[in-house]
């Protein structure tokens, strides 16, 4: 055995950070009172568009605006068909992710081979140079750290600013928020193209830095995962770190074992990040969801 | 005369077949406490919407100090000093009472010194509060507060409350009634919606009648009888339930050391209660909410289970019986929450018909439901009970909680049962419908069926049971006939509830 704890321990962080970025935009849609499961759709989408606009402008950080563009867009007509004409969000949102697939499928038709694209690292003076610490947690792309700012400030967001208790009143009870003159569907809408800006972001964080290159089906449930790591985190943002990086870190293990050659079939290997995961729900259960939950809303009175 | 502050002029809102005001005008004077009367769908919530900015009129002005008033949302109500406590609170249980508070206002301040002003506020109207408490956890008055000093924070000029009482024990109605004194000398103006009439005769200095959209009348309640009031608002001479003085039969259900624990957190325990009911009688079950009255109905209707030699009907064990088979042996049961119990909300009246009369009318054939005979059912019970709505193929939802009770009481008595259990039969409907829900009941009786009528209106358990009996923390003292009782009497038999006093009003 001769994993490198370091190695494994930074490895980690960039393991779990497409999930936690996915996971992140899905709470603020969950919160707001939306369910939409078409992550992994509007994730591979930003893969593709992440991986073909990074490579046109050869610039990666372009790529990942466009992306997130790409993830918003998508994540638009999942607004539009529940917010305005009142679809069921379950149908409406496992269609979007089988029209993603499909989507990125037609997209990606001529963009393969491996990214050549750097994302820089950071480098900081004297903190990413500290013994362990500095390899572990100063030494990552700035996506990394896009995406714990993000946790923190979607935290913030929630429970300081007025605009976040407005959010989390129309996710617990769209009548009242309503009766009390608020904009329901504005306030959803908003939140759903920041869900698909997240997962856009994410993918693409995939296929520019993680792998880094665009394979058909890419993302392989990552957004599925990221759905479930929302309700195991009770809708608080800082637990959500913790169910991304627990999946992240299995995933960094199950690989270095498998490097390794340990003797138990690959198949459990591969299997054990998805049955930690749900292990761990399934155990703490936690914490109560939105009030207004996947009920649509419709203002008349 | 006291100024003007609001005037309305001829207000106008249809609505796609229906007319909900029509040609609306009156005037609320600055500190004068209003009242707004009128049936079950009069209008009144139309209005009072209209007023408070979610409902755009079609006509009709309303003028706020004699300068035109015209809130497009009620955003631009509230910052025209218009404050509202809604029936069904607008609350969110998930938040504590400082953010509930600060999502009403317009410019909240930030949470240090929102939760000093709602402490002052608070301890100057008498209405105490935590603001660091999750409002999913208090009391209906408690959460009543919550919505009353989220517009006292705003110095309101008018507070419109609809129905504030229907959920509040008779203490925390004196309570609310000395705040709106208050508040009114100190000259905040208060709309007042109401079904409780001698509520507003004590409460009120004008009042306004509605019926079918429409102004009627207007009157001062203090010296207009609650009677008076409420032919106006029906149009037609009030029917007083009578009682045909029948013979109580043999006994039907008979409850022997009934004990059940506490089916959730925050139920009561039934502790050995004992009864018997007979035919032709109605016995009366008082007592402030939450001392068991809806774990009793639980355990009688069947969907609570309960021990074997504990509930007899006919003297026949059904305890283990589901509540269908306790249907088809003629036990039917209505109880309190109407959306969500006796009734789901998004079915249609014909589906909700069916759910519990399906044995006992035979609504189903060979394993398949017969519409056709189900929607006869709904129809029928619409019909006798007056439920205003455009038909059966409605959903409960849809209803006004007034029509949707009439609607869930009839289902029951229309099934004719030999024994009902009813819990607040009345609750939320205004007086003429409640007048003829309980003409059925004793109707009902008079047939010679046994009812269990559990009430916290004691006017109501008064007019109608034979047997009074007083149910307190799971327990039931042995009933009293009604004859020769008086409320103040009552209110001693629910030893140590001294809440139960009629709030003196």
């Amino acid at each position: 055995m001769d994993i490198n704890p370091i190695l494994l321990l930074a490895a980690l962080m960039v393991a779990s950070t497409p999930i936690l970025l996915a996971a992140i935009g899905e709470l603020v849609v969950e919160r707001a009172g939306v369910l939409n499961l078409g992550v992994e759709g509007m994730m591979i989408t930003g893969a593709v568009c992440g991986y073909i606009v990074g490579h046109g402008t050869e610039n990666p950080y372009f790529g990942f605006v466009g992306a997130a563009f790409a993830g918003a867009a998508l994540s638009f007509v999942f607004a539009a068909l529940t917010q305005f004409l009142l679809t069921n969000q379950v149908a409406t949102g496992l269609g979007l992710t089988m029209f993603g697939l499909g989507l990125a499928s037609l997209i990606g038709q001529g963009a393969t081979g491996s990214s050549d694209l750097i994302v820089g690292k950071l480098n900081l003076p004297i903190i990413s140079d500290i013994p362990v610490i500095g390899r572990i947690l100063f030494q990552h792309d700035p996506i990394v750290y896009v995406s714990l700012l993000l946790v923190a400030g979607t935290w913030w967001f929630l429970s300081k600013s007025r605009a976040g208790l407005i959010l989390r009143a129309v996710g617990e009870n769209h009548d009242a928020a309503h009766a009390l003159g608020y904009n329901v569907r504005l306030m959803r809408v908003l939140a759903i193209l920041f869900g698909g800006a997240c997962a856009g972001l994410a993918g693409s964080y995939i296929s520019l830095v993680r792998v880094p290159q665009w394979i058909d089906g890419i993302t392989s449930g990552a957004g599925w995962i990221a759905l479930a790591i929302v309700v195991f985190a009770s809708w608080n943002p800082w637990r959500l770190i913790a169910g991304a990086y627990l999946f992240g870190g299995v995933t960094v293990l199950q690989l270095n074992l498998q490097a390794e050659g340990l003797k138990i079939p690959t198949e459990y290997l591969s299997m054990a990040p998805y049955l930690a995961t749900i292990l761990v729900l399934v155990v703490i259960r936690a914490g109560r969801a939105p009030g207004s939950l996947g009920k649509s809303f419709h203002p008349s009175s | 005369m006291r100024e003007k502050l609001l005037e309305l002029k001829g207000l106008t809102k249809a609505y796609p077949g229906v007319v909900a005001n029509s040609d609306v005008t009156f005037t609320i004077g600055k500190g004068e406490i209003h009242a707004l009367l009128g049936e079950n769908g009069a209008g009144k919530s139309t209005l009072v919407k209209t007023i408070y900015g979610l409902v755009k009129p079609d006509t009709g002005t309303m003028l706020l100090d004699g300068a035109e008033f015209r809130p497009a949302e009620p955003k631009a109500a509230r910052a025209s000093g218009i404050g509202m406590v809604f029936q069904h609170f607008s609350l969110f249980d998930a938040l504590n009472v400082a953010e509930n508070i600060a999502l009403g206002m317009e410019n909240p301040p930030p949470f240090s010194d929102l939760s000093s002003r709602i402490k002052s506020v608070s301890e100057t109207y008498g209405l105490p509060l935590d603001p660091a408490r999750i409002v999913g956890d208090l009391s209906a008055g408690e959460r009543q507060r919550v919505e009353i000093i989220r517009c006292l924070l705003q110095d309101p000029r008018l507070l419109i409350m609809d129905e504030p009482t229907s959920v509040l024990t008779p203490q925390e109605v004196a309570t609310l009634f000395d705040t709106l004194r208050l508040l009114s000398s100190k000259g905040t103006a208060i709309l007042y919606i109401s079904h409780k009439l001698e509520e507003i005769r004590t409460l009120c200095e004008h009042a306004t009648i509605l019926r079918l959209g429409k102004v009627v009348g207007t009157c001062d309640p203090r010296e207009t009888s609650a009677r008076d009031m409420a032919e106006m608002m029906v149009g037609s001479k009030l029917h007083t339930p009578t009682n045909a003085g029948k013979k109580a039969g043999e006994v039907l259900l008979e409850l022997k050391g009934l004990s059940a624990p506490a089916p959730h957190r925050f139920g009561t325990a039934l502790k050995s209660i004992s009864l018997s009911v007979r035919s032709g009688e109605i016995v009366g079950i008082g007592g402030v909410a939450g001392n068991g009255q809806d774990e009793l109905v639980a355990a009688l209707s069947g969907e609570m289970g309960t021990g074997a030699q504990m509930i007899f009907l006919d003297g026949r064990d059904i305890g283990a019986a589901s509540p269908n088979e306790r249907r088809a042996l003629g036990l039917c049961a209505a109880p309190e929450e109407r959306n969500g119990h006796a009734a789901a909300p998004d079915m249609t009246l014909t589906e909700n018909a069916l759910l519990t009369a399906r044995t006992r009318k035979q609504l189903t054939k060979n394993g398949f439901v017969d519409w056709e005979k189900a929607r006869e059912f709904a129809r029928d019970v619409i019909a006798a009970f007056d439920v205003r709505t455009p038909g059966p193929e409605n959903a409960a939802r849809s209803l006004s909680g007034g029509n949707l009770q009439k609607f869930v009481i009839g289902r029951e008595i229309m099934q004719k049962p030999r024994v009902l259990v009813v819990n607040q039969p009345t609750w939320g409907v205004d007086a003429s419908a409640a007048a003829s829900i309980r003409q059925a009941l004793l109707d009902l009786a008079a047939e010679g069926a046994a009812v269990v009528c559990i009430s916290q209106d004691l006017d109501e358990l008064m007019e109608i049971s034979d047997r009074f009996a007083a149910l307190n923390g799971g327990e039931l003292a042995a009933p009293r006939p009604t004859e020769g009782l008086t409320v103040e009497t009552i209110g001693l038999m629910l030893g140590g509830a001294h809440d139960m006093e009629p709030a003196h009003v």
